[in-house]
């Protein structure tokens, strides 16, 4: 019985770069995409032809679900290459683990593809970059000294001391509040990529055990149960860079009340 | 106690606490989820997506202590 170990396993080097299963599966995924966009993009057609339709049908249902959190159908479209691009990659990704060849055909002892999602390595790069380009987005839409200040309240010590004691007490307890936001930050990249390498590696491990143990016909639940898991793990990670994209982007709340005050 | 038998007391005592809140957040959130269909069930399609949402955040901690089973050697 071989349970996947938690580093993916190395198959061969390219000059001096390993190479992973775990690679090869985010490859193959890539290439998939590759060929369904160039596919797309010569037949993209005022009347939509078969394949058209049908990505179409999906990107509908998806900016739905998105213009309910962002509120905004611009917003939406704005975010929609990043947002999108990693729901349907992870999705994919997913739904590739569960597909005859990988974890059956071995290469030596090991497997030749193995999910990508179970490997640490994706998920970190996937969780880390979301919150970068949240915080880079935020940068570019609402200023660099709106931002900044959203975590080191500077800003609102220097106009609270204007208004007397009080004030000046609730902003350095605000400034508390701002590098506890930091810290969150950190504990947002944590939790995504934990989230998602959790759940896809534990549906894989428990295949393979399942599978070690009765590979006729006890699997298949465990499977459909994988392709859920799959699914919603996808849309959680997107939902969840979302909403990290909506909030960066959107002005602090006492500034609005400023604005329509004067 | 040796080391083998340690690790899988702690193995077990691990996902075992670990997975008790969690559990019980899922089901009381499905369970209100349920009631409010009941209630009202035209609003099913509403509810089922922020549903889904709420469990798996109340899932990933369950999972945050799986990884620390799998890390335990």
């Amino acid at each position: 019985m071989h349970i996947p170990t938690l580093a993916p396993e190395v198959i061969f080097h390219i000059g001096k770069l390993p190479v992973t299963n775990t690679i090869l599966n985010t490859w193959i995924a890539i290439a998939i995409f590759l060929i369904i966009g160039l596919l797309l993009r010569k037949r993209i057609n005022l009347k939509p032809g078969k394949l058209q339709n049908f990505w179409e049908y999906f990107l509908e249902i998806l900016m739905g679900y998105f213009d309910q959190v962002t509120g905004d159908r611009k917003k939406t479209l704005r975010f929609m290459p990043i947002v999108g691009s990693v729901f349907f990659f992870i999705l994919l990704s997913n739904w590739l683990g569960l597909l005859p060849g990988t974890g059956s055909i071995t290469i030596g002892h090991e497997m030749l593809l193995r999910p990508a999602n179970t490997d640490l390595n994706l998920t970190v790069a996937m969780a880390l970059s979301s919150v970068v380009i949240s915080h880079l987005f935020g940068l570019f839409t609402v200023g660099f000294f709106t931002h900044i200040n959203k975590f080191i309240q500077i800003g609102t010590l220097v106009k609270s001391l204007r208004k007397g004691p009080i004030a000046i007490f609730t902003a350095l307890i605000e400034m508390v509040v701002g590098v506890i936001e930091i810290i969150s930050e950190v504990a947002k990249v944590l939790s995504l990529s934990l989230r998602l390498f959790g759940n896809i590696f534990a549906g894989e491990v428990l295949i393979s055990v399942i599978s070690a143990l009765i590979p006729f016909l006890l699997p298949t639940p465990f499977m459909m149960l994988e392709l859920l898991v799959g699914l919603i793990q996808a849309a959680v990670f997107t939902m969840l860079t979302l909403v990290y994209l909506t909030v960066m982007t959107t002005k602090p709340h006492g500034e609005e009340a400023h604005e329509a005050h004067n | 106690m040796d080391h083998a038998s340690i690790l899988v007391l702690a193995k077990g005592l691990t996902m075992a606490i670990g997975g008790f809140a969690p559990a019980l957040a899922i089901g009381r959130l499905v369970a209100k989820a349920m009631e409010s269909i009941g209630r009202n069930p035209e609003a099913t399609d509403k509810l089922f997506v922020p549903m889904l949402l709420g469990a798996a955040f109340a899932e990933a901690i369950a999972i945050y202590s799986l990884v620390v089973v799998f890390t335990l050697n």
